[in-house]
């Protein structure tokens, strides 16, 4: 077992799953000789050739449209979107078609298409290349919505996202393609979507968080264990469909509720997690139940220290992970 | 039949103190209005006083509690009064049933989060009886699970959270990206800019580590912490200009020597304050926007003026009592409204809305021998004016265009303003009235 970067675990995923099955394929823009803009497929088009690894014209929503109609006609695609930020044009094909082809057809068509895409700010990517989007896709059923938050995950995911009969929508915490580094086995085995972990066991308070800002809560957890404050820290790995079971017991155990997301606060997917442990949490709860989140500004600023006021930090984390502690 | 000692409001918008000291201990005869207790708030220590007589029986309170205001306090009975229908509980009573008569913490208490009502209910329990540690004393679900003897966590019997495999995350160590002039776009700006600053939203203000310097540490009293606050508050909040002007005071001298044993027989003793305060009031007047704070929508121009005037209390600290509506008295009424808020300061016996609503500041730093200072304004006011010591000093005085020496009482007359409503100008004009007014007394 390596240690390996977050990015080599998807392109681990990538690699062994174009080996293992014909029908799958990958289009996107710049995914072919030259690997993607991230380097997720580096290497694959060399190996796997031209009709696996495709090129494909600088419009999203054609991306998405073509994987559509291979994924209804018995291939696999993985269509990567280059930033999240430029996933829009494809929103129609996503909602309309992919997630509810199922429920149109009446069973008769499923949509087995990856979406992949980089998301996330912190990297001084201003506007264009610094969104969250997750939650406006969560929302919608007949989606998955994966994010993973290490490299271990982020390859095991994948892995059950190609294989899933459903479109999911696979997204990376771009920041911590190379940043975050964790052992990843070589070979085969998958992880389950729709299967939340808690990567921190402690009595205290319930943090929740995904992708970067679960890295994030990992370093402030750390932190504030050493005022006594014993966090359990659980990593969601799937927002859509949600880990209830897991969400709900730990916040059993400890009463108090902090969830942390880099997107704006409105409306995040945080949200949801607040009305759930609201709704059916109720007679386990000691305290409001606290978010720290983007600030609802319309985008993440290029700036730099626009940007540390915009993006959540470790530092953000543990203040708000203190003040839940002491209520 | 005895008599209840409740905690007082002690001045409005004042909704709970602290009790800093018990005058009389249990079983000391109390006579009627006799002082029973100090309370402190905010800004001022009240003595509060008996309302009946008798032994002082019970105390429901310890020096140090904060209390509400409404809340009992004390019994005042009848040295052998077995005070059965006074008090709710027979003596000794369990520690934690005596507590349920003081509010803890800071009033917030009340509040009981649906999972400390559960176990409450469950177990029979009266949150009330249950001492808080949560924020402002709430009951945390920790707390009631100590009280009921069952530390064990809610929950545990749930399945037990399988453990990540081969989570692990580095440190923040960064290596060169493995297609050096390629994607060098997007790198984590840390690498760019280094560390993101730790400039929280919402700073937890960390416990001051131990000075490594030995020395005696010396608690803080309620006033030097608010008064630490104002003034750190104060300097934040308006750009501080100090302008000072130099005053003859030959003719007040004059005025308040021929004066003084008038006002001694109506009862007055004319210091200096009162020319200060009345000439101060009279600029204001003619000035109204010294007579003012900033607000965002606008310069709010008060109607009256309701002067302050700074009282130093030794090493303890210094309080601001307030003339309110200064601008009627004369300099008679002053003298005896300085008399009587300085006096009662000195012995602590303000009323905590004694010391509210000023509109502006005079600090008589002079007393202490200081020529002249640039005081913090006292916040929202607009400008504070301090008062040098009155110096018997040569000057050169022009009389029919003629240049002499003269031996004239001078003192310097310090204003310290805020930028942001008064310009220096403007301020000036208003220092040169007060310096109008004070050189040609009579």
């Amino acid at each position: 077992m390596a240690e390996k970067t977050l990015i080599e675990g998807i392109r681990e995923a990538l690699d062994e799953e174009l080996a293992r099955d014909d029908s799958v394929f990958i289009t996107g823009e710049d995914v072919g000789p030259r690997g993607g803009v991230f380097r997720a497929t580096l290497g694959l088009f060399a190996k796997y050739g031209p009709t696996r690894v495709i090129d494909s014209p600088l419009a999203e929503l054609s991306i998405v449209a073509v994987g559509i109609g291979a994924a209804m006609n018995g291939l696999r695609p993985i269509c990567e979107i280059q930033f999240a930020d430029f996933i829009q044009p494809a929103y129609n094909q996503i909602v309309n078609e992919a997630a509810r082809m199922y429920y149109r057809t009446g069973g008769t068509f499923t949509v087995p298409v990856v979406i992949r895409t980089p998301y996330g700010g912190g990297i001084g990517g201003g506007l264009y290349h610094s969104q969250s989007i997750e939650a406006t896709f969560a929302h919608v059923p007949g989606l998955k919505v994966v994010i993973p938050s290490n490299p271990y995950d982020a390859k095991g995911l994948l892995k059950s996202a190609v294989r899933d009969n459903n479109p999911v929508l696979f997204l990376e915490p771009k920041k911590g393609y190379r940043l975050i580094k964790g052992d990843v086995p070589d070979g085969e085995y998958t992880v389950p979507i729709g299967v939340a972990q808690i990567t921190r066991p402690g009595s205290d308070i319930s943090v929740y968080a995904y992708g970067m800002m679960h890295y994030y809560c990992q370093q402030a957890a750390e932190e504030v264990a050493q005022d006594g404050i014993d966090v359990e820290l659980i990593d969601l790995r799937t927002l859509n469909p949600l880990d209830k079971d897991t969400v709900l017991s730990s916040f059993e155990k400890t009463g108090k509720a902090l969830i942390v997301y880099e997107d704006n606060r409105f409306l995040g997917y945080g949200a949801e997690i607040a009305a759930l442990l609201a709704d059916e949490g109720f007679n386990y709860m000691d305290a409001p139940i606290m978010r720290v989140a983007g600030p609802d500004v319309p985008g993440v600023p290029y700036s730099h220290p626009l940007q540390d006021w915009f993006m959540p930090n470790p530092q953000k984390i543990a203040d708000a992970m203190r003040k839940l502690a002491r209520y | 039949m005895g008599t209840n000692v409740i905690m007082p409001q002690l001045g409005e918008s004042v909704v709970e103190g602290k009790i800093s000291r018990w005058l009389k201990q249990i079983g000391e005869p109390v006579k009627l209005y006799e002082p029973l207790l100090e309370v402190e708030t905010d800004k001022v220590t009240t003595e509060v006083t008996a309302a009946g007589e008798g032994t002082l029986l019970k105390l429901y309170a310890n020096e140090g509690d904060v209390v509400k205001a409404g809340t009992l306090i004390a019994i005042i009975g009848a040295a052998d009064e077995v005070d059965a229908h006074l008090i709710p509980h027979p003596d000794p009573l369990p520690k934690r049933e005596r507590e349920q008569e003081i509010p803890r913490g800071n009033g917030t208490s009340a509040r009981i989060s649906p999972v400390v009502a559960r176990i409450a209910a469950e177990h029979s329990v009266d949150v009330t009886l249950v001492q808080g540690t949560g924020e402002g004393g709430r009951v945390t679900k920790k707390d009631i699970l100590a009280y009921v003897g069952s530390p064990r966590p809610m929950g545990e019997s749930h399945r037990e959270a399988s453990l990540g495999q081969g989570v692990r995350v580095e440190a923040e160590k960064l290596e060169a990206w493995e297609q050096p002039g390629l994607g060098e776009l997007f790198r984590p700006t840390e690498e760019v800019f280094g560390k993101a600053a730790s400039v929280s939203a919402n700073p937890i203000a960390p416990v001051a580590a131990p000075t490594v310097v030995p020395g005696e540490v010396m608690p803080l009293n309620h006033m030097r912490k608010a008064i630490a606050d104002h003034m750190v508050m104060s300097k934040r909040t308006s750009p501080h200009v100090t302008t000072v002007f130099e005053v003859d005071l030959s003719k007040v001298v004059a005025h308040r020597s021929s004066h003084k044993a008038a006002f001694e027989r109506d009862g007055a003793n004319l210091t200096f304050t009162p020319y200060f305060a009345l000439a101060t009031i009279a600029a204001l007047k003619q000035f109204p926007l010294v007579n003012s704070s900033w607000s965002e929508s606008g310069v709010v121009l008060h109607r009256t003026v309701n002067l302050g005037i700074a009282v130093s209390l030794g090493a303890e600290g210094l309080i601001v009592p307030v003339i309110k509506n200064a601008d009627s008295l004369n300099l008679l009424g002053l003298a005896r409204t300085v008399n009587d808020l300085a006096e009662r300061a000195r012995h602590r016996q303000l009323k905590p809305d004694e010391v509210q609503g000023g509109t502006f500041t005079i600090t008589n730093h002079g007393t202490s021998g200081s020529l002249f200072a640039t005081p913090i304004i006292n916040q929202p006011q607009c400008g504070i004016l301090g008062v040098g010591l009155i110096q018997k000093r040569v000057v050169v005085v022009t009389q029919n265009d003629v240049d002499a020496i003269a031996i004239r009482p001078m003192a310097y007359l310090g204003l310290t303003f805020d930028h942001r409503i008064l310009d220096g100008n403007s301020a000036d004009s208003f220092v040169a009235a007060i310096k109008q007014m004070l050189e040609n007394w009579g």
